[in-house]
Formats: C-alpha cells, structure tokens, sequence
C-alpha cells in the first residue's frame, strides 16, 4: 500500500500539466468561441453565438469539413487495405524476415513529416519523377497536372505518414492471437481462409479500431499535407483554422471550429473505445 | 501372466492397425527430437503416450495432428498417407492441453465449430452441439462465454468441441494437467468411460505414469524421443524392458546382479535365476517384498528368496508402508508392505524369486 503523501506527490504533476496546457487552454478557446470581431479588429466580449451560427450558415466551412471528413475516411480506408496485410504477413509468415521487416516499417516514422510531405511534392510536381517516367515512356506527352495539388495527393501523402501508425496497433493485437488457438481452428476443418475469417479477424479487431482511429483522427487534424501537395481543391478545415488565427485574424470564429472539430474527435474517440473494449476478450 | 510378446508395437487385438506411424523422424533446428518411431494403433484403442517433459510425446501428436511436417518416415491411416494431408482434412481432432477454446464464441458456437467449418447441414448442428454438451455434462452452459468457465469446465468443453466431429482419432495432449489432484482422477474416470462410450480411438499424452496406467490399452514409453517399450500396462509393469522403463513406471529396485550357475548375487541378496551366466540388472518392485514373519497373504508356488536387512526409514501410508531396508554396504532396498505398526531393526525379508525380472540396462 502507497501512503498518501506518495500517493498525492504522483498525481500532483500530470494535474498540473493537464491544467495549465490543456484544461486553461481549452477554457480560453471556449471563451473565445462566443466573443466576436468589430470592424476596427478588435476582439470584443460580447457574448453570442453568432460565431456557432456562421459555421453552419456558410457554406464553405461546411464543404471543407465534409472533405476533411473524406479525406480521413480515404486515408484510414488506405491505411488499413496497406497496414492489415502488412501486419498479418509479419505476425504470421515472416518468420525470420519478421524484425528486418518491422524495422522497415518503423524507420519512415524517423523521418520528419516535411521531408515526407516534399518528398511527394518532388515526386507528383509537374516537373516531377512521375511525370518524368511518364513522358520517358511516351504514355503521357505533357506534365499531368493533377497529381500535385489535389486531394488526391493529400490521400497520397497522409497514406503513406500514417500508415505505420495503423500498423503497429493491429500488429500488435495480431501477435496478441494465441496461436494454438490458430491450429484448433485447422484442428476442427476450418482452412486457413476460414481461420482468418473466424478467429484471427474477430480477435484482431480491437487492433484495427485502434489503427483505423489513429489514421482518422491524426488525418481530420492535419494541416502540413494539404499546405504542401492540396492546392486550393485540397483545403482541409485545420487549414481554415490556422488561416483565421492568423492573416484572417478571426480568433473567435477560429475558436468555434476548433471547438466542433475537438467535440466530433472526443465523441470518435470515445465511441472506439467502447467498442474496442467490447471486442477486446481477457 | 500370458507368454505374449513383452514388446511389440502393433495392437494386441491384431485387427488391421488404423492408425500406422512408421519410422518417423522430426528434427528441430538439426537437432533430432524423434527418432525412428514405429506404432499401430487399432481403432478403438486407448494408447497412451508417456514421457518425461522433453522426450518429444507432445511433438509425436502434433505431427498425427498435422501442425508439425515429418523429417523423415509416414503416417498412414486407414490405407492413406496421412502425414502430406494439411492438418485441416484430417479425420483427427485435438484436445489442447491449454484447451485452446475461442475466446470470442460462445460455448454453443465453440463446440459447433467443427461442424460448420466442415458445412455439416445446417438443421443438424443444434442437435449434434447439445448431445455432445450433454455427454460432458456441460449443457447448462451452451450460452456462456467462455471466460466464465473453470478449468475443469474449459476441459469439457474442448473435449466435446473435437468429439462433436466424430474423429478417427482423438489426440489428447495433457488434457488433465492442469487440474488439481480431485478433479483429475474423476476426469480420469470420465474420459475412460467416455472413450467405451463413443469407440472413437484415443491417443493421449501425459508424463504421469498413474495416469498412463489407470487409462490405457497400451502404453507408449518414449525416451529421448526413441520408443523405449509398447505394452500393455500391466506387462509394462511387471516385465520391464528396460531399466529406465522399470523406474519410470512405478518404484522398483534395480538390482545388478553376477549371475553364475543359476544364482543371482546382489550385495548380500541371492535368488535362483534362469537368466545366463554374467552381469544382469533386475528389477524388484517394492511390493514384491513382504516380511518374512508376516503371514504369507497368497501361498507362493515358486521359489522364495529371503535376506536380511536393518530398517532405515519407515515412510507411513496408510494401507501399506514404504520401507527403507539397508542391506549392508548401503546397498538400499525398497519395500512396500502393508502396515505392520512400527517396525525397526534388523529384520528378514523374502520375495519370490520370479518377482525379480531382467532388464536391459543400456544406461
């Protein structure tokens, strides 16, 4: 038994963290969402929801929203067509092969995001290697321009930054299937599909909650990916957001999106998390 | 005792074998785990396979059960090579010492898994999944998930989970270890019954050598994974091959004898023997000795050999008592007989000299 003085010392640091650059932080956000801007570029607290109304009123912010939205589902759609298969050659077939290919897989994490992001600049640009086999090989005779700035690019580029994070959650459930329960499953009849289907997909499921939940929420929030490779039909919200605090100078307005955005994320959240828990067998 | 064959690996009821490993060979990173393994088994036979933790029984039955490839030799069954059939086309199922039960079905659907996997007609699974439930006495909890379950009752459910497919074979790889002491002399009890019940062939792997003995048709001792002797367990018990396989199965004495002219000598103990001229080793189980004072319990047709000795240690166990007999030179004998109050001092043993049989001590 830890004695209380301990027990108080523990939990004192990370309440202090949580309050000072997460619960304050968000108060103030909060705060912010219901004042407004006067025409002299004042922040004015006259309190309303003036800032609430507009987000739904306009239909801008709504259309970047839905395509954020998209986006997120294309990417964790991506993710985890590429990380499944990944996971499941590496747990169950790699054998020798398993730590060399683990290692593969976490090293691009190593890399900084923008050396990743302008990494796909250079390759999808107009002047690009892409575009530069393409016309080598004569099956393009003029740059294609719609690789670069498109959401299409943003899809590329999110796809291959977030892709190991849903990775390592299912691969971490995958090495979690206790395998005799893989060879009672062939014991019975069932082949190896079969066995996929009926034992190791169902108990690997809390894994991809977990990875799908990483892609999509690190995705919905990203506003690196579209700034390099979106272009104008590439716009995410997190890009409307950085622009109202900043040149548009509409903290309010900024602060009502950001508040939607973090209460569509909270609510994401904790809906997979009871759904992992409900998948999740002791 | 019958003048049958003291060692053979074909099934004693001489009916065609259905099961016939022949000269199997399994290695594991070069080394050899299994080594020239040759056994029948007759269908409805309960054999079982004893070992010590090491000596490869449990990767014999993985290999029947198809989740390990032989290195060398075949596996036949019923006319057909079994060993390049994938483990799911097997007629064989599996009772996984860890149980293995699916976490995520329910009991019900635990147990009707087999069928499905093998499209038994759809009508015809909530039958066969609740007689095989109630075979194990486990009906009541068709719904539960199986968390809920004991041990006992994780058991039972994996042994109707492989008997609800009616296999050819049943491999049962220490299903009872993990039980505590009550409950596995009653599931021991249960699965032999079991076993008259369905006629399925068992073959069933444990490192208890009581349990071997209580269950079994035949048994299987494997050694360093070569077949050290196949027998029934009485024949196992009272004719040894081996030394190893006398001091595995049940206590004994080992007793290295000069044999000359007819006469063992071990120590200051000699009896009349029909074995040739030379070294012999002998075993003596303990409760082949009795006091020479004590009324003989059956009168003895053969010849008795007595020897004196001082009693070291009387161990009390109930019915019958395990004594420590120093024979001078601390040549030790053990005797087990049956609860004489207590007893030390110099006393007279005897035992019939036929009780003392040779085995192949090949170290």
């Amino acid at each position: 038994m830890y004695s209380r003085a301990y027990k108080t010392a523990v939990t004192i640091p990370p309440l202090v963290w949580v309050t000072v650059f997460l619960l304050i932080p968000y108060a103030i956000l909060f705060c912010y969402s219901f004042w407004s801007v006067s025409s002299l570029q004042v922040i004015v607290h006259n309190w309303n929801l003036q800032n609430y109304a507009q987000l739904f009123r306009n239909p801008l912010y709504l259309t970047v929203l839905l395509r954020s939205i998209r986006i997120a589902g294309a990417v964790t759609l991506l993710a985890l067509l590429l990380g499944y298969p990944l996971a499941y050659y590496l747990s169950f077939h790699a054998a020798k092969r398993k730590d060399l290919l683990y290692q593969l897989v976490i090293i691009p994490l190593w890399a900084s995001y923008l050396v990743r992001g302008y990494a796909w600049k250079t390759i999808l640009g107009s002047d690009g290697v892409l575009n530069g086999f393409l016309q080598y090989l004569h099956i393009t005779h003029r740059p294609v321009e719609f690789f670069l700035y498109s959401p299409f690019a943003v899809i590329l580029t999110l796809t291959h930054i977030y892709t190991p994070f849903t990775f390592l959650p299912i691969y971490a459930s995958l090495e979690h299937v206790p395998r005799n329960l893989v060879e009672a499953s062939h014991d019975l009849g069932a082949s190896p599909f079969s066995t996929f289907v009926r034992v190791i997909l169902p108990l690997s499921l809390p894994g991809i909650l977990a990875g799908a939940t990483f892609a999509f929420v690190l995705t919905l929030g990203d506003f690196l990916a579209p700034l390099l490779v979106g272009g104008p039909s590439g716009i995410m919200i997190s890009n409307i957001v950085v622009s109202l605090f900043g040149a548009a100078y509409n903290w309010p307005l900024g602060a009502a999106i950001s508040l939607c955005m973090l209460l569509l994320v909270v609510t994401l959240l904790f809906a997979t998390e009871r759904l992992e828990k409900r998948f999740t067998i002791s | 005792m019958n003048a049958a064959s003291s060692s053979d690996a074909a099934p004693r009821s001489g009916a065609e074998a259905l099961l016939s490993i022949r000269n199997v060979e399994k290695q594991f990173a070069k080394r050899l785990v299994l080594c020239g393994i040759s056994l029948d088994v007759a269908s409805g036979e309960f054999l079982t396979i004893l070992g010590e933790s090491g000596s490869g029984k449990t990767t014999l039955l993985r290999l029947i059960a198809g989740f390990e490839q032989l290195d060398g030799g075949e596996i036949w069954m019923a006319g057909e090579r079994l060993d390049q059939t994938p483990a799911y086309r097997r007629q064989v199922n599996t009772v996984f010492q860890s149980y293995a039960i699916f976490p995520h079905l329910s009991v019900f659907e635990n147990v009707a898994y087999g069928l499905r996997a093998k499209a038994v007609p759809h009508g015809e699974i909530p039958t066969r999944v609740t007689q095989a439930l109630a075979m194990v006495k486990m009906s009541e909890f068709a719904q539960s998930a199986p968390s809920r379950l004991s041990g006992g009752q994780q058991q039972r459910v994996a042994l109707a989970r492989a008997l609800v497919n009616r296999p050819r074979v049943l491999l049962l790889d220490e299903p009872l270890s993990a039980l505590d002491a009550n409950l596995r002399r009653q599931m021991q009890v249960e699965l032999k019954l079991l076993q008259r019940e369905v006629g399925i062939t068992f073959i069933f792997v444990t490192h208890d050598q009581e349990e071997a003995m209580a269950l079994s048709d035949r048994i299987a001792l494997l050694r360093a994974g070569r077949l050290e002797q196949v027998a029934e367990p009485r024949e196992i018990y009272g004719h040894p091959a081996t030394a190893y396989a006398a001091q595995f199965i049940g206590q004994t004495n080992l007793l290295r004898a000069e044999v000359r002219d007819g006469i063992a000598t071990a120590g200051s103990i000699a009896w009349p023997s029909v074995e040739p001229s030379g070294a012999a080793t002998f075993s003596l189980r303990p409760e082949c000795i009795r006091l020479s004072s004590a009324p003989p319990a059956v009168k003895s047709s053969g010849i008795t050999s007595r020897f004196q000795g001082r009693i070291q240690n009387q161990t009390f166990g109930g019915a019958m008592d395990l004594l420590e007999i120093d024979c001078g030179n601390s040549h030790l004998i053990r005797a087990r007989i049956p609860s004489p109050g207590p007893i030390d001092g110099r006393q007279e043993f005897e035992f019939a000299a036929s009780d003392a049989v040779r085995v192949n001590d090949g170290g």
